[in-house]
């Protein structure tokens, strides 16, 4: 892939941010410049709309066979995830054993490196899912 | 103008190896360089981590925590031994990932172990001088030691990230101060893989040196004691070096407990510090004073005297992980694995 493609589409990748149609509201991601539904009528009317990065297993696939470029993480896991905002966004599984994954599970995204152009090429970053960790309050804080 | 710390974020990798495992291999006594550096365990980063990566997160888990419109950071500055390009700032990632972008300055530092403190005190002059509204330090690393080397047993991965303002300010930072000179103790010449050090030279006329010198500056400056502080960070390149430069200077073992991180997860270098003072700031309470000195090897400390205030109640420390929960989330490794994530296999064809 060449640097310019790539980085084109930086920010729904760093951001997850989508598209909204101004015409009937429907949520796209990666963002659309024309709604598929609304055609003509969302010409000049597609907004950008960030994820709020969270969601559950919708269903996944343990990948044992990998390219190249992920030989030192398999076995991985590649996921179908139900966003919050009812979109579907394809992704890594990552912190966490393949064996832990299960459909349902909630999850968040996170930046990772997705590859690079070799050792002197440029670096690839972008989305991926672990499982939520829920924070611990802090102690005791004084009144 | 009060200038100080408005938030704050930390991020480890979860992966850990113990000083036992990596003795097995190089036939080293493991238990005893755990037992010598006071290192249980050490965080490794992941295959698809790196300073990038580590950094994002880190100020994610800051922003996550204020209220503060990311458009309003002026700058940016992340303090790294291990920054992935050579040529292309770090800081240009973390600010399109975190929104900044475009209107604000980005540049990397580097400067050992105390880059990232570095970048606080660059921050702080920005702020203080008006030019900026908001900035942004970040300390962070994924440090080297050649296999079967000494450092092996310490250097780790994670990095902490601060917003320095001057508005609801949740820790004043009263003074800073820093002591440099030219002293080779530890360094990694242009093209090299892992860097080199003096061995025993790193300890008295280095860390010692450096950290007892800005801490008695600073000390002296303000006219206070040891006693006048709640907390204490020093820089921890072992879990030995902080408790002793602590007793010399005369903070007792409980004032640096909430800090003290290293034998949990190894040297972090550039992360160190940051990441032991978002420890303390986990805990800390209103009028709680911290003392915090980093030490960058090369050789050069920086001291902070901090106040924290009434401000860090309505900070939202819930809404990111604590320290605590980053070191706690953790998985062992062996060393092949270790090996595998930290490239220190020759592969063929694409996987590096």
């Amino acid at each position: 892939m060449t640097v310019a493609r790539f980085w084109r589409e930086n920010e729904p990748r760093y951001n997850l941010t989508g598209a909204k149609c101004g015409n009937c509201g429907r949520l796209y991601f990666p963002p659309r410049t024309v709604c598929p539904v609304c055609h003509r009528k969302s010409i000049g009317k597609m907004e950008p709309f960030k994820l709020k990065g969270t969601g559950e297993v919708l269903t996944f696939s343990v990948v044992h066979d990998a390219p190249s470029q992920f030989e030192l993480q398999k076995p991985y896991v590649i996921a179908i995830i139900q966003m919050d905002e009812c979109i579907r966004v394809t992704g890594q599984i990552i912190d966490c054993e393949p064996s832990e994954v299960t459909v349902g599970m909630k999850v968040q995204a996170v930046i990772r490196k997705l590859g690079e152009e070799g050792p002197s090429g440029i670096i690839h970053y972008g989305y991926k899912f672990m499982p939520v960790i829920a924070p611990s309050a802090p102690e005791a804080p004084a009144p | 103008m009060d200038v100080g710390i408005v938030s704050y974020g930390a991020y480890l990798p979860r992966y850990r190896i113990a000083p036992q495992e990596i003795g097995r291999v190089w036939g080293s006594d493991g238990e005893a360089m755990s037992r010598n550096l006071l290192i249980f365990s050490k965080s490794v980063p992941s295959p698809d981590e790196d300073v990038i990566t580590i950094s994002i997160e880190a100020a994610r888990n800051m922003m996550r925590r204020c209220d503060v419109d990311p458009r309003d950071i002026g700058a940016i500055y992340v303090g790294s031994e291990s920054h992935p390009y050579a040529v292309k700032p770090t800081g240009t990632v973390v600010a399109e990932a975190i929104e900044a972008s475009p209107n604000l300055t980005v540049a990397d530092y580097e400067f050992a172990c105390k880059a990232g403190t570095a970048a606080i005190q660059t921050c702080m002059g920005l702020v203080g001088s008006g030019m900026v509204r908001y900035g942004v330090a970040i300390g962070a690393d994924t440090s080297q030691g050649a296999p079967g080397d000494a450092l092996e047993y310490s250097a780790s991965a994670g990095g902490a990230a601060y917003l320095i303002g001057a508005e609801k300010v949740v820790a004043r930072i009263n003074r800073t101060c820093s002591f440099t000179t030219d002293t080779p103790d530890f360094w990694r010449r242009e093209g090299q893989c892992y860097p080199s050090h003096g061995g025993r030279f790193t300890g008295e006329p280095a860390y010692f040196k450096h950290i007892m010198t800005a801490a008695k500056n600073l000390l002296d400056a303000m006219g206070t004691k040891p006693s006048d502080y709640q907390h204490a960070v020093f820089h921890q390149p072992n879990g030995k070096f902080p408790v002793r430069v602590a007793k010399q200077l005369g903070f007792s073992e409980k004032q640096i407990e909430a800090g003290l991180l290293t034998p949990f997860i190894g040297n972090t270098y550039s992360g160190a510090v940051p990441l032991g003072l978002a420890s303390v700031l986990d805990i800390a309470k209103p009028g709680d004073r911290i003392f915090a000195v980093a030490y960058g090897s090369g050789a050069g400390s920086d001291a902070f005297d901090i106040t924290v205030t009434d401000e860090i109640l309505n900070l939202r420390r819930d809404a990111a992980p604590s320290v605590k929960d980053l070191v706690e989330k953790k998985k062992f490794l062996d060393y092949a694995t270790y090996a595998k994530y930290r490239g220190k296999i020759r592969m063929k064809g694409g996987a590096e």
